[in-house]
C-alpha cells in the first residue's frame, strides 16, 4: 500500500513544483494548494497505513485495538490541513491584491520591494 | 445563487449545520470529531448564510465581529491552560471535574474548554475570511 | 562593601545619572563622583593584603549549568588598575561636570562614562575568560558611544565606527585566542592559567593562541599598524580622551599582555614580537606627534608612543624592564590624564587648541598652568617626579649590551625626546610669552575643571618624592604580578651617576633642541608624510567602501528579487539533498512489490493523480478549480479508507471551503490559469519538478522500508484513555498531549485571518480615497 502512496506523493510534489515554477500567480496558488496535500500525504504514509481501523479506544477497553491506525501523524496533519487552508486563503488574497495594485500577475514584474535598478547604498558614515 | 429554493432552505440548513457542528465538537473527545472539524462545519454554515442572504445579513446574524469571536476563542484556550497554575501543575495540564446535578454526572474539563477555544478560533477566523471574500466591492 | 557591589556600583550610578542630571544640572557630578570614590576607598582597603603578596579571589555563579562564573582575581596588577580607574574616574566625572556644564545631553554623557567605568573595572578584575571577554567588548561598545557622543558631526561618527570596528575585530581575535588557550590547557580562568603556563608554552597551539591574543591586545592598545583609530578618537569630548584614550581603555591591551606575561611570556616569539611592534609604535607615534598643531592630537600621538613603550617593556621581560613598565604605567596615567584635562581647560577658556595661536595664559589661568607644568615635567622625566623614576628604570633596563638592545635604546631615546617636545608644547608653550588675541576671554577655569589635573599632577609629584611607600604599596606588587615572581622596586628620586642618568641628560638635551626647532621639525615631518601619501587611516575608508560594494554585489546575486529564481534554487537543492546522499551511499529503496489494493482503492488513487495532473493542463479557471477539488476530495476519500475519519471530515470541509473561496476570488481575478512559459522553459522546469517529486517519492519509499519505531504512538495509545480520559486518540493528542502546539497553531490561524482582513480593508480604503479624489 505504501508503494501506491509513495507514487501518488511523487506525482503530487512534481505537479505542485511544476505549477509553482510558472511565474504566474494563479498557478502558484494552485501549486501551493496541491503542495499542502502532498506534504500531508507524506507525513500520513511515513506513519504507516492500515485499512479502516481508526485510532479510537472501543467502549470498555483501555487501548485502541491492535492494528489500529497511527494516531500521531493524523494529529499533526489535522492541524496542518486547517493551517494550510488559512495560508492558502492568505496567499489568494495577497495575489488578488498584488494584481490589483501592480496590474500584473507575472512575479517577474513584481519588483517593488527589490527593484531591479537599486541605487547604490550611501558610502559615508 | 439567490434562488427561491436556496433562500428558503438556507436558514434551516444553517441552523442544522450549526447544531451539528456543536455536536461534532462535543463528541470529539471520544468519537471522530473535535474543535477543528466542528469549527469548519460552522464556517460552512455561515458561508451558506452569507451567500443566501448577503454578507450584511450574515454579519447581523452573528452579532459579533468574526475576529472578535476568534480572539475570544484564543483567550479561552489560553485560560484553559492557565487553570493549571492554581493546581500547581504544568501549563495546559488537563484537569477534570465531574459534578453530579440531579443524579446526572457531567464530565467537565479544561481540555473541553480548550477544544471550545479551538472551535471558536476556527469559526471566527475562517468565517471572517469567507465573508470578507464574499463581500462584493461597493457597486 | 563587597567587591561584587563595587563591580555593580558604576552601572547603578549610570542608571540614575540622567535623572540626577535633569534634577541637579551639572552639580550632579558631585553626587555621581561618590560612586567611584567609594570604589576607590574599597580597593584602597585591600592594599595591605595585596602588598603582603596575597591574591584575593571571589565570584558568584552566573550560569551554573554551563559552569560560567562571574569571578574576580585581585593581585597587584588588577588592584593598581582598579585604583587608577576609580581614582581617575572620580576626577573625570567631576571634570565632565564642569566641562559639559549646560550641555543638553550631559546626563547621557555621565551615564556613558560610568558605564565605561564599570566595564573597564570588570575587565581588569575578571578572572574567568568569559567575563573578561564580555567586559572587554563592553569597553569597546561604551567607547563607541563616547567617541560618537557628538553624533551630529560626521567626523565623530566615523571615528566612533572606526574605533568599534578595529577594537571589535581585535576582540573577536582575543575570543578565539582565549578559546584556544582554554582548549590547550583546560583552564578557563586566569588564576588557573597562571599556574599552568608551562603547559601552554609547550603546547603546539601556543603560536596561534599568542598571535590571536596579540591581535586583541594590539588593536585595543593602538599598536602599529592599528594605531590610527586612537588619534581619530579625539573627536570625543576631552574628558573621554583623558579617561579612555590615555589613562584606562587603551591600556587594556597592555593590561592583558602584563596579565599573560607569566603564562605566555619568556618565549623567543614573545620577546621578539612585542619589543618589535612596541618600538615601531613608539617611533611612529613620536614622529606623528611632532607633526600636529592641535593640543589633543599631539597628546594622542604621544599616547600611542607611550603604549608602544609599555608593550616593548612588557615584551623584554627582564626584572628591570618589568619594574620600568610598572612605574611607567602609573606615571603615564597620572601625567597624561592631567595634560589632557589641561588641554581641555585651555580649549574651554581660550576657545582654541591650536598651539600656534596659544601663549601667555599663565596670569589668566595660574592653577591650570601649575598643574600643566607639573604634569609636563613628569612627562619630560625630570627629577622629583614619578616620570623620572620610570625613565631611569627604562634606561636601566635597556643599555647597550648587544645590537638588539642598542637599537631599542636609540628608539626609546628618540621617542622620549619627542615626548619631551610635546610635553613642553602642552604644559609650557600656551602659558608663556605675551597674550595674543584669542577667540575666547581667558580666565581661570572653575574648580571642577582644575581639580582633576591638579590632583593628578600632585599625585605624580608625591609618588616621585615619597617613593618608598609608593613602591611598597603600589609599584612593587604591580611588578610582582607582571613578572609572576616577587620583585621589590627601590629606585628613588635622588639621581645616581651611571648610564641611565647619562641617557636621561641626553634625552633632555635632544628634546630641548627639538622643541626650539619644533616649527621646522613639524614642516619636515609634514612633507615626509605627504610624500608617503597613503596611511592605514585612508586604508580603513577604502576597506569600508569595498565592504559596502562587495555586499551590494553579493546581495544582487543572492537576492535577485525574482521569485522564480528563488523557487528554482529551492527545488533543485531539495532534489539534490534527497537524491545526493542516496546516490552517494547507494542506499536506494528496494524495488517495491506491486501494492495489493482493492479495485475501488485503485480508483481513488487514480482519481487523485488525474485530478492533480489535470490542474496543470486546465485551460479555464473553472476547470482548474474543479480539478483541484477532485484531487482534494480524493485525498479525503483516501483518509477515510485508511483509518483516519477525523482527517477525512476535515479534508472534506476544507476542500469545500477552498473551492468556494477560490471561485469567489477567481471570478474577480480575470486571469487565465494557462501556462504562458516558452517551450524550453517548460522542459527545464518540468525536469526540475519531476526530479524533486521523484526525490520525495523515493524518500518516502525508503522511510516505509525501514523498521517502524512506534514508541510515541504506543505511548499515546496507552495513556489516551487511562490518563487523558478520551477515547479518540487523535483528538486527545491535539487538545491534551500536544495542547501547546495546538495553541500555537490556532494563534497562526487567527493571525492569518487578521492579515487577510487587513489586506482587504486596505483595498477598501484606497478605493474610497481614489473615488473621493475623482
Amino acid at each position: 500500500m505504501e508503494t501506491a502512496f509513495a507514487g501518488l506523493v511523487a506525482i503530487f510534489f512534481a505537479a505542485a513544483f511544476y505549477l509553482m515554477l510558472s511565474r504566474h500567480l494563479i498557478r502558484i496558488v494552485l501549486g501551493v494548494a496541491i503542495l499542502g496535500n502532498a506534504v500531508n500525504l507524506l507525513i500520513f504514509t511515513a506513519g504507516r497505513v492500515v485499512r479502516e481501523t481508526a485510532a479510537i479506544v472501543p467502549e470498555g477497553a483501555d487501548m485502541p485495538p491492535a492494528g489500529a491506525a497511527n494516531a500521531l501523524p493524523q494529529a499533526l496533519i489535522l492541524t496542518a490541513i486547517v493551517i494550510s487552508f488559512s495560508f492558502l486563503a492568505f496567499l489568494l488574497v495577497l495575489a488578488y491584491r498584488a494584481y490589483q495594485e501592480l496590474g500584473t500577475d507575472d512575479t517577474d514584474g513584481m519588483r517593488v520591494a527589490e527593484p531591479a535598478e537599486e541605487p547604490p547604498p550611501p558610502m559615508g558614515y | 445563487m439567490r434562488t427561491l429554493i436556496f433562500r428558503t432552505a438556507a436558514p434551516y440548513l444553517t441552523s442544522l449545520m450549526l447544531l451539528f457542528s456543536v455536536f461534532v465538537l462535543l463528541r470529539g473527545h471520544n468519537e471522530p470529531g473535535g474543535g477543528f472539524i466542528g469549527g469548519l462545519i460552522a464556517v460552512a454554515a455561515f458561508a451558506i448564510q452569507g451567500i443566501a442572504f448577503g454578507v450584511p445579513e450574515a454579519r447581523r446574524a452573528m452579532r459579533f465581529h468574526p475576529m472578535a469571536i476568534s480572539g475570544f476563542g484564543l483567550f479561552l484556550s489560553a485560560i484553559a491552560g492557565m487553570v493549571s497554575i492554581v493546581f500547581r501543575v504544568p501549563f495546559l495540564s488537563g484537569l477534570w471535574w465531574s459534578p453530579s446535578l440531579f443524579g446526572v454526572t457531567v464530565d467537565l474539563s479544561t481540555v473541553m474548554l480548550f477544544d471550545i477555544g479551538v472551535y471558536l478560533v476556527v469559526v471566527g477566523s475562517l468565517t471572517s475570511v469567507a465573508l470578507s471574500l464574499e463581500e462584493r466591492e461597493e457597486p | 562593601m563587597s567587591t561584587l557591589v563595587a563591580l555593580l556600583l558604576p552601572f547603578a550610578a549610570a542608571a540614575i545619572a540622567p535623572v540626577a542630571t535633569r534634577l541637579q544640572g551639572h552639580r550632579a557630578a558631585w553626587l555621581l563622583a561618590a560612586a567611584p570614590a567609594a570604589i576607590f576607598l574599597h580597593f584602597l582597603s585591600m592594599l595591605p593584603a595585596v602588598a603582603a603578596g596575597d591574591t584575593l579571589n571571589g565570584g558568584v555563579d552566573w550560569v551554573p549549568s554551563l559552569d560560567v562564573r562571574l569571578s574576580w582575581m585581585i593581585d597587584g596588577l588588577s588592584l593598581a588598575f582598579a585604583l587608577l580607574i576609580s581614582g581617575i574616574g572620580m576626577l573625570i566625572v567631576l571634570y565632565a561636570g564642569g566641562y559639559l556644564k549646560g550641555h543638553p545631553h550631559q546626563g547621557r554623557f555621565f551615564a556613558f562614562i560610568l558605564l565605561f567605568m564599570g566595564s573597564m573595572q570588570g575587565l581588569v578584575l575578571s578572572d574567568s575568560f568569559l567575563t573578561l571577554f564580555v567586559f572587554w567588548e563592553l569597553t569597546s561598545v561604551t567607547s563607541f558611544l563616547l567617541i560618537g557622543f557628538d553624533h551630529g558631526r560626521e567626523a565623530a561618527r566615523r571615528a566612533a565606527l572606526q574605533a568599534l570596528v578595529v577594537t571589535g575585530i581585535g576582540g573577536l581575535a582575543l575570543l578565539a585566542g582565549l578559546l584556544i588557550i582554554w582548549g590547550a590547557t583546560g583552564k578557563s580562568d586566569m588564576s588557573g592559567l597562571l599556574a599552568s603556563g608551562e603547559a601552554l608554552r609547550e603546547s603546539p597551539l601556543y603560536v596561534s593562541a599568542l598571535l590571536l591574543v596579540l591581535g586583541g591586545a594590539f588593536t585595543k592598545s593602538a599598536q602599529f599598524p592599528f594605531h590610527f583609530w586612537l588619534p581619530n578618537a579625539m573627536e570625543a569630548p576631552t574628558p573621554v580622551s583623558a579617561y579612555l584614550h590615555s589613562a584606562t581603555m587603551v591600556k587594556a591591551g597592555v593590561y592583558l599582555l602584563m596579565r599573560l606575561n607569566p603564562a605566555m611570556g619568556g618565549t623567543p616569539l614573545w620577546e621578539t614580537l612585542l619589543p618589535l611592534f612596541g618600538a615601531a609604535t613608539l617611533l611612529c607615534g613620536a614622529l606623528l606627534a611632532l607633526r600636529q598643531t592641535d593640543l589633543k592630537l599631539m597628546l594622542a600621538y604621544t599616547t600611542v608612543a607611550s603604549l608602544g613603550l609599555l608593550v616593548m617593556l612588557t615584551g623584554l621581560g627582564s626584572d628591570k624592564a618589568v619594574e620600568a613598565a610598572a612605574l611607567y604605567l602609573v606615571a603615564h596615567s597620572l601625567f597624561k590624564g592631567a595634560l589632557f584635562m589641561v588641554a581641555g581647560s585651555i580649549d574651554h577658556e581660550a576657545g582654541t587648541r591650536d598651539i600656534r595661536g596659544l601663549a601667555g595664559l599663565r596670569s589668566a589661568m595660574p592653577v591650570t598652568f601649575a598643574a600643566g607644568l607639573l604634569a609636563a615635567l613628569s612627562m619630560c622625566g625630570l627629577p622629583l617626579l614619578v616620570g623620572f623614576l620610570a625613565k631611569e628604570e627604562i634606561y636601566a633596563a635597556l643599555g647597550f649590551a648587544d645590537g638588539w638592545t642598542a637599537a631599542l635604546t636609540v628608539a626609546v631615546l628618540l621617542g622620549n625626546a619627542a615626548m619631551l617636545v610635546i610635553a613642553l608644547n602642552v604644559g609650557l608653550k600656551p602659558f608663556v610669552g605675551a597674550l595674543p588675541r584669542l577667540p575666547g576671554q581667558p580666565h581661570e577655569a572653575p574648580l571642577l575643571l582644575w581639580l582633576g589635573p591638579a590632583v593628578l599632577a600632585v599625585a605624580g609629584l608625591l609618588a616621585g618624592v615619597v617613593s618608598t611607600p609608593f613602591h611598597r604599596w603600589i609599584s612593587s606588587p604591580l611588578a610582582t604580578a607582571i613578572a609572576g615572581e616577587p620583585i621589590a622596586i627601590h629606585i628613588s628620586t635622588i639621581p645616581h651617576l651611571g648610564v641611565p642618568l647619562l641617557l636621561s641628560a641626553l634625552t633632555i638635551g635632544l628634546g630641548i633642541c627639538a622643541w626650539l626647532a619644533s616649527g621646522r621639525l613639524r614642516e619636515g615631518v609634514a612633507s615626509l608624510l605627504a610624500a608617503i601619501g597613503w596611511g592605514p587611516d585612508r586604508g580603513f575608508d577604502q576597506a569600508m567602501r569595498g565592504l559596502i560594494r562587495l555586499s551590494r554585489i553579493v546581495t544582487g546575486v543572492v537576492q535577485c528579487g525574482r521569485l522564480v529564481v528563488y523557487m528554482t534554487v529551492t527545488f533543485i537543492v531539495a532534489a539534490i539533498s534527497v537524491l545526493g546522499p542516496m546516490a552517494a551511499s547507494g542506499e536506494w529503496p528496494a524495488w517495491p512489490a506491486l501494492p495489493d489494493l482493492y479495485f475501488y482503492e485503485w480508483l481513488v488513487f487514480l482519481l487523485a493523480a488525474v485530478g492533480a495532473l489535470a490542474v496543470l493542463l486546465a485551460r479555464s479557471r473553472l476547470t482548474a478549480i474543479v480539478c483541484l477539488g477532485i484531487q482534494g476530495f480524493a485525498i479525503a476519500l483516501l483518509f477515510m479508507l485508511f483509518g483516519a475519519p477525523d482527517l477525512s471530515f476535515t479534508q472534506f470541509m476544507v476542500e469545500t471551503l477552498s473551492v468556494v473561496i477560490l471561485a469567489l476570488v477567481m471570478t474577480r481575478l480575470r486571469l487565465l490559469p494557462t501556462d504562458r512559459r516558452p517551450g524550453p522553459h517548460k522542459i527545464v522546469d518540468g525536469a526540475i519538478a519531476v526530479a524533486a517529486g521523484v526525490a520525495f517519492g523515493l524518500l518516502l519509499l525508503k522511510v516505509t522500508q525501514v523498521p517502524f519505531d512506534g514508541r510515541l504512538t504506543d505511548f499515546f495509545n496507552a495513556y489516551s484513555r487511562t490518563i487523558a480520559h478520551g477515547r479518540n486518540v487523535v483528538n486527545v493528542i491535539i487538545v491534551d498531549f500536544r495542547g501547546l502546539d495546538t495553541l500555537g497553531e490556532i494563534a497562526v490561524v487567527m493571525i492569518a485571518g487578521l492579515a487577510i482582513l487587513a489586506l482587504i480593508r486596505i483595498r477598501g480604503r484606497r478605493i474610497v480615497a481614489a473615488r473621493r479624489e475623482a
